[in-house]
C-alpha cells in the first residue's frame, strides 16, 4: 500500500514536473501570468518526491520483500541503518534519491528565491523542472523502484557487502548533491540565455547555488577517497578509476565555473564563459551519471548492466547540452561585453585558473573516455591509469597550485606584479624552509618531495596572505587592533582564504603518503613481532566473530611506539553470508601527522598470517584538508551579500547604495 | 626562467609518482638483489590487475595480480631488461596491461589532447586580452537602461 503511494506520488510528480517545465517556458510565451505556476510547481514536486522516496525508504527499512527492487538489493538480516541506506545503494532508489535531490534545489529556489526577479525565478525553476520531467520519466519508464514481485520470497538477495560501511553509505548523497546541485547553475545559465541577460546581479545569485554542490561534491568524493583508503586495503587513497573521474570531472569544472562567477560578478567580463562553464558543468555531471548508471565501466560502482538505460541517459544528456549550446549559439552574440582589464590583473588570474581547471578537466576526460572511444570502435583495448595521469595531469595541476596565493592579492582592472609578490615574501620563505628541512631531515624519499611540502606549506602561509595584508597585520597596526579588523573582513574573504589553505594542507598529505609511505609485509605467528619505523608490533592471535550478516577474522595486534603501548588494533577481513564477497578492514591508528595503517591478509597454512603494516606520513590531511575547503565554502556561502540577498529589488530599497 | 620552472615541474612530477624502495607485495615473493627488486616494484606498478579496476598488480591482492608479480620476478632474474619484460607481457596480455599507454598511432590523440588544449586555451586567452585591450571604451547605455538611470535619479531628486 505504501509503495503504491510512492509509486503514485512519483507518477504525479511527472505531471507536475510538466506543469513546472510548461508554465514557464511556454506558457510564459503566451500568457505571462502562467509563470506564477512555477513557484508553486516546485513546492509542490519536492513533496511529491519526498514523499515517494520515504516510500521506498520504509519499504527498505521494513524489508517489504514484495518490493523487487528490496528482494534484490537487501536482507533481512541486515542492520536497520544498511537497510536504509539500501535505499539508494542500487541503481533505481539511487536514481531516485537523485531526482528528489534535484526536486529540493528546485524547492530551495522556490523557497528562498524571493529576491529573484519573478521571470528570471520561473525559468529557472521551468528549467528545472524540464530536467525532472526527464528523469521521472526515466525512472518510470526503465528503473521503476515500486515494481511488485508475486510470489513474494521469504528473503533477499543483500546489499553489496562493500556498502555496507557508513563513509560509503553517505557518500551518493552528497555526491549526488554535487552533481544535481550543479543543475542549478545550468539552469540559471539557460534562463539568462532565454532572458538575454547576464549582469552581475545573475552572478551574485548563481554563486551561492553553485558553491552549496560544489561544497556537497567535494564532501563526496573526499568520503569515497577516505572509504578507499581504509577499505581496499592496500593504502590507496586515489586511483583514477573512471568511476572516480567520473566526479572529478564535474568538481574541476565547476570549481573553475565559481571562479569566473566572481570575475561575472564583480567585473561583468567573462559572461559568456560563465555561461558555457555552467552547462558544461551540468553535462560532465550527467556524463558522469551516465558512465557510472550504464554500466560502460566494468567496475565497483556500475552495478547495473543494462544498455536500454544507458542510451536513456545519453539522449538526456545530448538533449540538455545539444539545447542549451543551441540557445547559447543564437543569444551569446547578443550579450554585452563590459569589463576590461589589463593583462596583470585579477580578472586575467582567475582566467589562468580557469584555463589550468579546465586543462585538466580535459585531460581526465580524454583519460577516462579515450579507452571507451577505442574499444567501441573495436579497435583495441587499452588502459589510462595513473602513469598517465602523473605525466600529464599533474604537469598542469602544479602551475596552477603555485599561482594560487597569488590571485587574491592581484586588485581588479590593474594589479601590481611586484606588490602581490613582496606580500608573498614571508610564504615564500616559509615553504622555502620547509622544503629545506624536509630535505635535510627525510632525505629517503624522492628528491622532489620536499618540493611538494614547500609547494603544501605556500598554499597554506600563502592563503593568508591577502587578510594579513588587509588587516595590516606586522605594519604599524597593533595586533588587537588587526584582530579587530579581522573580524570584520567579508566572510567570503575568510571563506576563500580557509578554503585555499585546505588545498595546501591536502598537497602536504598527498606528498607525503606518496613520497614517504613505509610498507612491511611479512608473515608471522601469534607471538611474534614486526616492527615498522617507531612502532613494534606484536601479532596476539586471530579470533573469528560473526557479525549480524557477516562472519569476520579479526586479528589482534598489541601496538607499541618508542617502548610506551599505544593500544590493541584489530584488523578485519570479513565474508559476508549471502554474497560469500570477502572485504577487508584494515585497521587505522593515526596521531594526526602519520597514520599506521594494518591489514590481516591470509593464513599462510603454517600457522602464520601475512601481515601488511605500513606507516603513511600526513596521510590524514588528505581528508583533513578536503575538509578544511569544504568548510571554507560554507563560511563563504555564510557571508552577508548572500543572506541578505542583496542586491534587492528597486522598489524594496529604491535609496540604497550598492 | 619560465621555461626552468617548466622543466623543474614536469621532474617534480616525475619523481612523485615514484614511490620508495619497499619489499615485495607478498613475503616470498621479493627477488634478493634490491636493485632488481625495485626495478620489479617499478614495473609492477605500470602493470594492471587484470581482474580489479584501474588498480596495479603491485596494488592488489588478487591472485591473478600475484602470478603476474611472479612473472615479472622471473623474467627481471633471467636477466630481461625494463622494456623486455613489458613486451613480454604484452604479448601474453594485450596493451590492455599497460597502465601508461604506449605512444602509438593509436594513442597520439590521447597524449598530445591535454597540451593541446592548454596551448590553444593559452592562445585564445592572449589575443582576447589584447583585442580587450584595443577597444577598451565602455558602450552605451541601452535605452531601457537609460530610462532606468532617469528613474534613479529623478527618485533621488525628490
Amino acid at each position: 500500500m505504501i509503495a503504491e503511494l510512492g509509486h503514485f506520488a512519483l507518477v504525479l510528480a511527472l505531471v507536475v514536473a510538466l506543469i513546472q517545465a510548461a508554465a514557464p517556458l511556454a506558457g510564459g510565451v503566451v500568457n505571462p501570468s502562467l509563470m506564477r505556476l512555477a513557484v508553486p510547481a516546485a513546492r509542490l514536486q519536492l513533496g511529491l518526491l519526498t514523499l515517494s522516496f520515504l516510500a521506498l525508504t520504509y519499504g527498505f527499512a521494513v524489508s517489504d520483500f514484495t518490493l523487487s527492487l528490496v528482494v534484490a538489493n537487501s536482507h533481512s538480516a541486515k542492520p536497520l541503518l544498511y537497510k536504509i541506506t539500501g535505499a539508494w545503494g542500487n541503481h533505481e532508489g539511487s536514481m531516485l534519491l537523485w531526482t528528489l535531490i534535484l526536486a529540493f534545489f528546485g524547492g530551495a529556489v522556490a523557497f528562498f528565491g524571493q529576491n529573484l526577479p519573478d521571470s528570471l525565478r520561473a525559468r529557472v525553476l521551468g528549467v528545472q523542472g524540464l530536467i525532472g520531467v526527464a528523469f521521472i520519466l526515466f525512472l518510470l519508464l526503465t528503473s521503476n523502484p515500486f515494481l511488485r514481485l508475486d510470489p513474494a520470497p521469504f528473503d533477499g538477495n543483500g546489499l553489496n557487502p562493500i556498502l555496507q560501511d557508513p563513509a560509503l553509505a553517505f557518500h551518493p548523497p552528497f555526491l549526488y548533491g554535487g552533481y544535481v546541485g550543479f543543475s542549478i547553475a545550468f539552469s540559471f545559465a539557460v534562463a539568462a540565455l532565454l532572458e538575454g541577460k547576464v549582469d552581475a546581479a545573475w552572478a551574485r545569485w548563481v554563486r551561492p547555488w553553485t558553491l552549496a554542490a560544489w561544497c556537497s561534491l567535494t564532501l563526496g568524493i573526499a568520503m569515497g577517497s577516505w572509504w578507499a583508503y581504509y577499505e581496499l586495503g592496500w593504502g590507496g587513497w586515489w586511483f583514477w578509476d573512471p568511476v572516480e573521474n567520473a566526479s572529478l570531472m564535474p568538481w574541476l569544472l565547476g570549481t573553475a565555473l565559481l571562479h569566473s562567477a566572481i570575475v561575472v560578478e564583480k567585473r561583468g567580463a567573462l559572461k559568456r564563459w560563465t555561461l558555457l562553464l555552467s552547462i558544461f558543468t551540468f553535462g560532465l555531471s550527467l556524463i558522469g551519471t551516465f558512465l557510472v548508471r550504464s554500466g560502460v565501466l566494468t567496475s565497483v560502482h556500475a552495478f547495473a548492466v543494462d544498455p536500454e538505460r544507458g542510451i536513456a541517459i545519453l539522449l538526456i544528456l545530448t538533449f540538455f547540452v545539444a539545447g542549451a549550446l543551441f540557445l547559447y549559439a543564437l543569444r551569446a552574440p547578443g550579450l554585452r561585453v563590459e569589463g576590461i582589464f589589463a593583462p596583470i590583473s585579477r580578472e586575467t588570474s582567475l582566467i589562468v585558473n580557469n584555463l589550468l581547471l579546465t586543462a585538466a578537466t580535459v585531460t581526465v576526460f580524454v583519460g577516462t573516455l579515450y579507452p571507451l572511444a577505442l574499444d567501441a570502435l573495436n579497435d583495441s583495448k587499452i588502459s589510462v591509469g595513473a602513469p598517465f595521469y602523473n605525466l600529464t595531469f599533474i604537469p598542469i595541476v602544479l602551475p596552477l597550485l603555485l599561482l594560487v596565493p597569488f590571485g587574491p592579492l592581484l586588485g581588479w582592472k590593474r594589479a601590481d606584479m611586484l606588490g602581490a609578490s613582496q606580500r608573498l615574501f614571508a610564504a615564500a620563505v616559509a615553504a622555502l624552509l620547509a622544503g629545506a628541512a624536509f630535505a635535510a631531515w627525510r632525505a629517503d624519499g624522492p628528491w622532489g618531495a620536499p618540493f611538494g611540502i614547500a609547494l603544501g606549506v605556500w598554499l597554506l602561509v600563502g592563503g593568508f596572505a591577502d587578510v594579513a595584508y588587509r588587516i595590516r597585520l606586522f605594519r604599524g597596526a597593533s595586533i588587537k587592533n588587526a584582530l579587530h579588523k579581522a573580524r570584520f573582513l567579508p566572510r567570503s574573504t575568510w571563506g576563500m582564504t580557509v578554503a585555499h589553505a585546505g588545498i595546501g594542507i591536502m598537497v602536504i598529505g598527498i606528498v607525503g603518503i606518496s613520497a614517504w609511505r613505509v610498507e612491511r609485509i611479512e608473515a608471522i605467528g601469534p607471538g611474534d613481532v614486526l616492527t615498522i619505523e617507531d612502532y613494534t608490533l606484536t601479532f596476539l592471535n586471530v579470533g573469528n566473530y560473526t557479525g549480524p550478516n557477516f562472519t569476520a577474522e579479526r586479528g589482534e595486534v598489541r601496538v607499541e611506539r618508542e617502548g610506551r603501548e599505544i593500544g590493541i588494533m584489530r584488523p578485519e577481513k570479513r565474508v559476508y553470508k549471502v554474497s560469500s564477497m570477502p572485504t577487508t578492514e584494515a585497521a587505522i591508528y593515526t596521531t594526526g601527522l602519520e597514520d599506521l595503517y594494518i591489514v590481516l591478509g591470509d593464513a599462510t597454512g603454517s600457522g602464520t598470517w601475512t601481515f601488511r603494516a605500513y606507516v603513511n606520513p600526513f596521510a590524514p590531511w588528505i581528508w583533513i584538508g578536503s575538509v578544511i575547503m569544504v568548510l571554507g565554502g560554507a563560511i563563504s556561502l555564510s557571508d552577508r551579500r548572500y543572506r541578505v540577498g542583496a542586491p534587492v529589488r528597486a522598489k524594496a530599497s529604491a535609496g540604497a547604495t550598492a | 626562467m619560465t621555461r626552468a620552472i617548466v622543466v623543474l615541474l614536469s621532474v617534480l612530477a616525475l619523481s612523485l609518482s615514484m614511490t620508495s624502495i619497499a619489499r615485495a607485495v607478498e613475503p616470498g615473493e621479493a627477488l634478493t638483489d634490491p636493485v632488481l627488486e625495485e626495478r620489479a616494484r617499478g614495473l609492477s606498478q605500470g602493470l594492471r590487475c587484470l581482474v580489479c579496476q584501474n588498480q596495479s598488480i603491485d596494488d592488489s591482492d588478487a591472485p591473478l595480480a600475484r602470478d603476474l608479480r611472479l612473472l615479472v620476478r622471473e623474467r627481471i632474474a633471467a636477466g630481461d631488461s625494463d622494456s623486455d619484460v613489458l613486451d613480454f607481457v604484452v604479448a601474453r596480455y594485450g596493451e590492455f596491461v599497460l597502465l601508461k599507454p604506449r605512444f602509438n598511432a593509436r594513442t597520439y590523440l590521447l597524449w598530445a589532447l591535454p597540451a593541446l588544449v592548454l596551448i590553444a586555451g593559452g592562445l585564445i586567452v592572449l589575443l582576447n586580452i589584447r583585442k580587450a585591450k584595443a577597444t577598451s571604451v565602455p558602450e552605451a547605455l541601452t535605452e531601457a537602461e537609460k530610462e532606468r538611470l532617469a528613474e534613479i535619479v529623478n527618485d533621488r531628486e525628490r
